[in-house]
């Protein structure tokens, strides 16, 4: 049976108020996630966020202190990792250092007692799959990070696991070679289909990868969604920050009326009506989110507003404007105005180019 | 680059000067003697080869090195695997229960051992007591003897190198092939073993050269009944004078151990699974 044929398999996972402590502390708290069959769900926060124990209990490597966790209809709570049928590749790959590239691929069929010939041609079609035929014979040493990382891969997807599972896998690598090997895993996935838990704190990783991103902090899932659910409609400020580039202006909000929210804003010195996130209460501290491409200049009636910074992106120029109240804005504009620091300016944005969300 | 050379020099002549003079050349020296017998250059070494005794207590060298060394490994191996896996307070103890014995003159521990293993000593009346046997057991003046004494002191050689090796096995090795679906032999036998293997062989290799040059210990725990090279070689100097004697045997134990070393370099991977992170 051929890798490519093999697919369109994969698993669905779910977990079902997973939790993990660490004595008083919570790695993980309780937690309900499903991810579909065939679906690439990133897990995106900062360090500590939890992220990584959440990939743990997927792949059997910790065992939650509550909760159930689900491979397909199959309960694989207390199941140890050796028996899941999981891919895991690691951050440093943990490619074992005494074995060849094929030697290292062909190690999950081997101790699944694979028969040799079998075992030889999986691992040979594994190694075409990320590009490395006839590299079977090299010592791990002999490959660059790139390479290894894509060795890594081949040993994961050779045993064709139920899920993918995938820790910060490109965060050895530079700039460049990362870019290009996002563009390799999505097309991987694409193909293959194979059900993919992917951890990372790089949401442009995140963006080019993911059918659904979960953002995390502090041991819980923050929100999930599509990315444009994410980046339209962040559920908080955190959400907000984390995704994109975001203007956030503290705000206290008066009233919500349906969809819409009116909130005091103090850099601006004067109430704003925008669109309300889900969870914004009367009274509550909370954020005005406008991200950068959104501010507009030259708005009438407006806002006045100094350009103190120009920061020159090529097609595009980053403008920092001073508010009256001292606070600090970043524009986005299409390169050639004639723009200039120490300019006054007038600025406004579209209602529901605005939002309102929970600090 | 000549006054680098100079200074390289410079640095190295006190040392080499020492060991030449004091070491190089008395050995060569002994060497020496042991082509001047009367009976002709070789004389000595058709001694060796015609002696009866020679030979056994040869075989019998071997063994108890190959004994020792097989036994000291097995005990090394759960000690350092302990000892990498331990931290902070727990570590030091027992790092300093593998190195304390260093503190203490070989001979003072040897003579320890021998109130230990007496016929009415505590290790005989223990065994008597809790009815393992009913006459007192001869663990002294005999092979036996010699193994537990070698193998106490020879311990620490083995545990070391052994412990190197399994503190630089990365963790995430064992939690990889945990996941590709290895069970606990398969990642023992495929990933820890073969990782641990160099620092293992460099101990055996320690262990087993030792305890072929061993003398206080087998002297006293073996006495007349287990003889061994080093006790043979002494014997001929100090009972017999013949001097020519024992530096033939100890110009044919260097070459056993040169070839068996050479052996070892070539048969065993003692380079691979060297380059683990």
């Amino acid at each position: 049976m051929n890798l490519a044929a093999a697919s369109r398999s994969g698993l669905s996972l779910r977990f079902e108020g997973a939790a993990k402590n660490y004595g008083d502390v919570a790695a993980l708290k309780p937690t309900d996630l499903t991810v579909s069959a065939s679906e690439f769900l990133t897990l995106l926060g900062p360090s500590g966020s939890g992220k990584t124990t959440l990939l743990n209990l997927a792949a059997g490597y910790l065992e939650p202190s509550a909760g159930r966790i689900f491979i397909g209809e199959r309960e694989v709570t207390h199941v140890p990792a050796r028996r899941r049928n999981i891919g895991m590749v690691f951050q440093n790959y943990a490619l074992f250092p005494h074995m060849s590239v094929g030697e290292n691929v062909a190690y999950g069929l081997k101790v699944r007692r694979v028969e040799r010939a079998e075992v030889a041609r999986r691992v040979e079609a594994a190694l075409r799959l990320v590009q490395l035929d006839g590299f079977g014979h090299r010592a791990i040493q002999q490959l660059s990070g790139g390479q290894q990382q894509r060795v890594a891969l081949a040993r994961a997807l050779v045993i064709e696991p139920d899920v993918l599972l995938m820790d910060e896998p490109l965060g050895a690598l530079d700039k460049q070679l990362r870019r290009s090997v996002q563009l390799e895993l999505r097309r991987l996935h694409e193909e293959h289909q194979r059900t993919t838990i992917y951890v990372t704190h790089d949401q442009e990783e995140a963006l080019v990868l993911s059918d659904r991103i979960a953002v995390m902090r502090d041991g819980r899932i923050e929100q999930l969604g599509t990315a444009s659910d994410l980046y339209d409609r962040p559920v908080n400020a955190f959400v907000a920050g984390f995704i994109g580039e975001s203007n956030l202006l503290p705000a206290r909000v008066t009233a919500i009326e349906g969809d819409r929210a009116q909130a005091d804003v103090d850099a601006l010195c004067h109430s704003v009506t925008a669109a309300a996130a889900p969870g914004l209460q009367a009274g509550k501290e909370a954020a005005l989110l406008i991200r950068p491409e959104h501010v507009l200049l030259g708005a009438a009636p407006g806002i006045a507003a100094e350009i103190v910074e120009l920061v020159y992106l090529g097609e595009l120029t980053a403008l920092n404007l001073r508010l009256p109240g001292g606070a600090t804005l970043w524009a986005r504009q299409i390169t050639g105005h004639d723009l200039r620091r120490g300019t006054q300016v007038s600025i406004g944005w579209r209602h529901d180019n605005a939002r309102i969300v929970p600090a | 680059m000549s006054r680098h050379r100079l200074e390289t020099v410079c640095l190295l002549a006190p040392a080499l000067a020492f060991l030449l003079l004091l070491f190089v050349v008395p050995l060569a020296r002994l060497f020496s003697l042991a082509f001047t017998d009367e009976g002709g250059a070789f004389a000595t070494f058709a001694i060796l080869a015609e002696s009866e005794v020679y030979r056994r207590v040869m075989v019998n060298t071997l063994i108890v090195a190959v004994a020792v060394t097989l036994i000291t490994v097995v005990l090394a191996w759960p000690v350092a695997y302990a000892l990498s896996r331990l931290k902070g307070f727990w570590f030091a103890l027992a790092l300093y229960g593998v190195l304390f014995p260093f503190w203490i003159s070989v001979l003072v521990r040897t003579f320890s051992w021998m109130i230990l293993l007496e016929r009415n000593g505590p290790i005989n009346r223990l065994l008597q007591g809790i009815g393992v046997t009913d006459q007192p057991l001869a663990l002294l003046f005999n092979d036996t003897g010699v193994m537990i004494g070698m193998v106490h002191v020879l311990l620490p050689y083995a545990i070391m190198p052994l412990y190197a090796a399994m503190v630089r096995i990365d963790r995430r090795l064992l939690l990889a092939s945990d996941g590709l679906g290895a069970g606990l032999f398969d990642t023992f036998r495929r990933v820890y073993f073969p990782l641990a293997l160099p620092g293992l062989l460099g101990g055996a290799t320690f262990v087993f050269l030792l305890s072929l040059g061993f003398f206080i210990t087998p002297a006293l725990l073996g006495g007349a009944n287990a003889i061994t090279l080093s006790m043979l070689i002494a014997s001929f100097v100090t009972d017999r004078l013949a001097w020519s004697l024992a530096a033939a045997g100890s110009l044919v134990l260097l070459v056993v151990v040169l070839v068996l070393l050479g052996l070892a370099a070539r048969l065993l991977p003692l380079d691979k699974g060297m380059l683990a992170r």
